[in-house]
Formats: C-alpha cells, sequence, structure tokens
C-alpha cells in the first residue's frame, strides 16, 4: 500500500517535470534528439576528417553510442544535485517522503534518454547492423546506469543544501568525465596499466557494453556486468544512507 | 488517551551566520574555532494539545510560530526536548508551496494531493468534491499563472483538507480568501473538528482564531508567555501588542 502510494507520486512528480520543461516550447521533444545529433555531427567531423582514426569504422554511430549514456548520466546528475534547492518550498513547507525529489528528477530524465536510445537503435539500423539477442542485455545496462546515477544523485542532491558548491564541483566532473569515458575513442587504444581504472567507471562500462552489443554483436563479459551491478547498488545504497542521515536537516539550510 | 500532540522543553536553535559561506562555517565549527552565536527561535515550550482540540498560535513577527508548526509537521526536529506527534498531519504552511505556474489548475491538483499522501484512488473518489469546494469552475484547466492569489488558495486549501489527517495545520493563509471562501472555510473547519481533527492555527487576526479556536498560546521571542482560552489569550496579546510593537531579530513569523 505504501509502495503504491510512493508510485503514485514519483509518477506525477516525473510527469510535472517533464511537462514543465516542454510545455512552452515549440520544439518540444525535438530538443532531446537534437542535441546528441549536434555533438554526432562535430565530434564525428573532427575525428574522421581532423584527426581521423582509421581503426573505427561507422564513426557516427561508434560516437552516438557513448554520447547518449554520457548525457543522460551528466545532465541527470546535474539536475538531480539542484533537485531539493530548485524545490525548496516544497521541501521545507510540504511533509512528503524527500527522496522523492531527486529520484523523480533522475527518472524525468530517463524518459529523455529513453527518446535517445531510441535514436540511437534507429541509427544502428540505418547503418546496417542488425538486431540480435544480446539486446536483451541492454535494459539491464541502461537500467543499471539509471541506479547509479540515483544513487549519486540523492547524496549530491544532499550535500548541496550544506555546501551549496557541490553543484560546481559536479560540473566540473562532469566536464573531465566526457574526456575520460572513451566516447570518442575506444577502450581497445587505452594502455593497459590505465584498463583496470576504466573497469571501476560505471559510465565507461555502460559505453563499452553498449558497443559490443550494438556494434559487435557480443554479450558484455561477465566481470564487467557484475562490477558495473555492484558499483551502481553501492552507490544507491550509500546515497540513500547520506541522504536519510541529512534530511532532518534540509529545512533548516534551505 | 495520550495527547495528539507533545512539546516536552522543546527549543530550537538557529545559529547567526550572517553570510558567512556553509562550508567555511562547517569546517570552523568542527574544529571548534567559531565562536557559535546561538539565536533560540523555540525556548523551552511545553504544551500538550488533546484530540480533537482548537490550539491558535498568536504572537508578533519572529515570535516563533511558524518554527513550531514546522515542529509539529515534522519539517525540522528540535535541537533540545521532544516533539511527539500521533497521527497523520496536513496542513497549508505557505500558499502555493508545490505549485507550479506553468501547470494548469488540474495537474498542479493532481500532484499536490499524491504529495501530502494521496493515494490514486482515493484521488479518483475525492477528486470531484476538492474541485467543488474549491469553486474554481471553469479554470481548472487553465494555467496556474492566470489564478489570483486567493483562487490559489482555494485550490490548496480544498486538496489540503480532503486529505483527512488528524492533525492540520493552517499558518496564515486564509487572509487571502474572499468573504464567501471564507465563511465555507470556517464551516469546514468546523466540521472537521466534530468530526475529531485537531487543529492548530496561526493568524493575525483575532476574529479568525476566536471563530477557529478555544484555546490559545502566545508566543514571544520563542518562549510562551501566556496558554489558556482563545478570548482571554488573544485580547492580553492584543492589548500588550498595542502597546508596544515588539519585532524580533528573525523574519518569516
Amino acid at each position: 500500500m505504501q509502495l503504491f502510494r510512493y508510485g503514485f507520486l514519483l509518477r506525477n512528480l516525473i510527469l510535472r517535470d517533464f511537462k514543465i520543461r516542454y510545455r512552452n516550447m515549440s520544439l518540444g521533444i525535438f530538443w532531446s534528439l537534437l542535441n546528441p545529433l549536434v555533438m554526432m555531427g562535430v565530434l564525428t567531423f573532427i575525428f574522421t576528417r581532423i584527426f581521423p582514426s582509421p581503426s573505427i569504422k561507422n564513426f557516427g554511430v561508434f560516437v552516438l553510442c557513448g554520447l547518449v549514456p554520457f548525457n543522460f548520466f551528466a545532465v541527470a546528475w546535474v539536475s538531480g544535485t539542484t533537485s531539493l534547492l530548485n524545490n525548496a518550498a516544497l521541501v521545507k513547507r510540504v511533509r512528503m517522503p524527500r527522496e522523492a525529489v531527486p529520484v523523480s528528477v533522475v527518472l524525468a530524465n530517463g524518459i529523455h534518454f529513453l527518446i535517445q536510445i531510441a535514436l540511437l537503435l534507429t541509427f544502428v539500423l540505418g547503418t546496417g547492423y542488425g538486431i540480435n539477442p544480446n539486446w536483451l542485455w541492454l535494459p539491464f545496462i541502461f537500467g543499471l546506469e539509471v541506479v547509479f546515477v540515483c544513487g549519486l544523485s540523492l547524496a549530491s542532491s544532499a550535500l548541496d543544501v550544506f555546501f551549496r558548491d557541490v553543484r560546481y564541483v559536479v560540473e566540473s566532473a562532469n566536464t573531465v568525465l566526457f574526456w575520460l569515458v572513451p566516447i570518442f575513442y575506444s577502450f581497445a587504444i587505452i594502455p593497459e596499466q590505465y584498463k583496470t581504472v576504466y573497469q571501476f567507471n560505471p559510465v565507461a562500462a555502460v559505453v563499452m557494453a553498449c558497443r559490443l552489443i550494438l556494434l559487435e554483436n557480443r554479450q558484455p563479459p561477465f566481470s564487467l556486468l557484475w562490477k558495473l551491478a555492484l558499483v551502481s547498488t553501492v552507490a544507491l545504497v550509500l546515497g540513500l544512507a547520506i541522504f536519510r542521515r541529512s534530511k532532518r536537516k534540509f529545512a533548516d539550510y534551505l | 488517551m495520550p495527547p495528539v500532540i507533545e512539546f516536552r522543553q522543546v527549543s530550537k536553535l538557529y545559529y547567526r551566520h550572517h553570510t558567512r559561506r556553509f562550508f567555511h562555517r562547517y569546517l570552523m565549527e568542527k574544529w571548534g574555532r567559531a565562536p557559535k552565536e546561538p539565536f533560540y527561535a523555540l525556548r523551552d515550550v511545553s504544551f500538550e494539545v488533546e484530540e480533537g482540540d482548537s490550539l491558535a498560535v498568536v504572537g508578533p513577527n519572529g515570535a516563533g510560530k511558524s518554527t513550531l508548526l514546522s515542529l509539529i509537521a515534522g519539517l525540522s526536529f528540535p535541537d533540545e526536548g521532544q516533539v511527539e506527534v500521533r497521527g497523520k498531519v496536513a496542513g497549508l504552511l505557505e500558499l502555493g508551496s508545490g505549485f507550479h505556474p506553468d501547470l494548469t489548475g488540474r495537474e498542479n491538483l493532481v500532484v499536490y494531493a499524491s504529495l501530502l499522501g494521496l493515494s490514486r484512488s482515493e484521488l479518483r473518489e475525492r477528486f470531484d468534491e476538492i474541485v467543488e469546494f474549491s469553486g474554481i469552475g471553469d479554470f481548472l484547466d487553465e494555467p496556474l499563472r492566470t489564478y489570483s492569489a486567493g483562487m490559489i488558495l482555494r485550490l490548496a486549501f480544498s486538496v489540503a483538507i480532503h486529505v483527512e489527517a488528524g492533525v492540520m495545520l493552517f499558518d496564515e493563509i486564509l487572509a487571502v480568501g474572499d468573504q464567501s471562501f471564507q465563511a465555507s472555510c470556517f464551516e469546514k473547519i468546523v466540521e472537521l473538528r466534530r468530526k475529531g481533527c485537531t487543529i492548530v492555527c496561526v493568524s493575525h487576526s483575532a476574529d479568525v482564531l476566536k471563530r477557529l479556536c478555544a484555546r490559545a498560546i502566545w508566543l514571544e521571542g520563542g518562549r510562551v508567555v501566556r496558554d489558556g482560552p482563545v478570548a482571554e489569550v488573544v485580547e492580553a496579546y492584543r492589548l500588550s501588542a498595542g502597546a508596544h510593537a515588539p519585532i524580533a531579530g528573525k523574519g518569516g513569523g
């Protein structure tokens, strides 16, 4: 019963977020598609004309496999982080399960993620790759990424209430991650001694798994899957713990 | 039967940090270098409210009235003493928190109702009643930014009283409603009281409080100055406020 209530609240908050964002825009959901398309175009131009990387074929789809999971991660994490401050009136004055605030914001971004995944799959098929049974891994992998971002956002949104600098830390971290996640280069060219670092980065893992599944028709290695599941679950548990510990003081600091 | 609301020597502290940055402050306090400058929003407050009772809270701006309500609502927690509240709490602490101007009245209603804890089936059952009581009529599907303050109040109030909580809190919100809506609010609140609902009201209008509540607490500087029958306490407060109009440090009432 309690869970249904919670589900109804989450659903309404997600819809609210989604409606607010698009209500007064004439292009609406098209913006969800435009951003990755533009980035794909620019990166493809640079890495096929200016710094050609001949080892990668179909660079456009290749880079989109990186951009879609990364975009979701970056945008959802920043908006999750600022969600409590942006909804200060709500948190301060209405008694409600406060975890629902950052989680609903991340899940609302999940809707855009779905739209962009559809775009990615369209490109994959359009470039001549077929549908293969390994596609069944995709919901699991993308689902884990959502869980991971929920965990991170629970922690960072709680901290952001007390230290307003957190938002800028998160933004900087995202800028750095754009380079440290194999978006426009492949995992194969990373020197051996750095590979372990990449393996524990869930965003890098999602990108790698995505490419293996969509472009190489291979099942992602088991080691990658359990590490991704482990890191995401730990992030969620820690995020919830940090959030629960600090939420009693939210109203005093907002 | 234990009291529904119980405050035992409750104090709520705020630190005056002026414009000092949170992080800086945190470090300074952690290592004990910064002299803390505590400011008591509430100090050693004790009272009990029995089920079905109705309590008015009066006092000048900054006396701690809103702090008291947010402690009852479970939105913030005391630094000293204990607050115990039995049963579900709902109410209006601020007009329009949780409402968004770009969403329609209907959409805001649904979001707000679920924020206050209504389930899908409860909302379906009570939806027509909520709309009916609010008197919003044709404006239900217009964006909230086209609403007047009074209409937002009608919508928010109507949702809040249909939550069926055991304890209802009202913080100086009826002021923007027009005569007829105020009249129906009073009627509704009286009806809630008859059903055994406990009510806590903050208002600067003595007439409102006298009509809605039986008992009153007078707060000043975070302390209870007087606790007793509403007419007596409100009258005493009015006399003292007329003599001098004290304004305490912190805004917001």
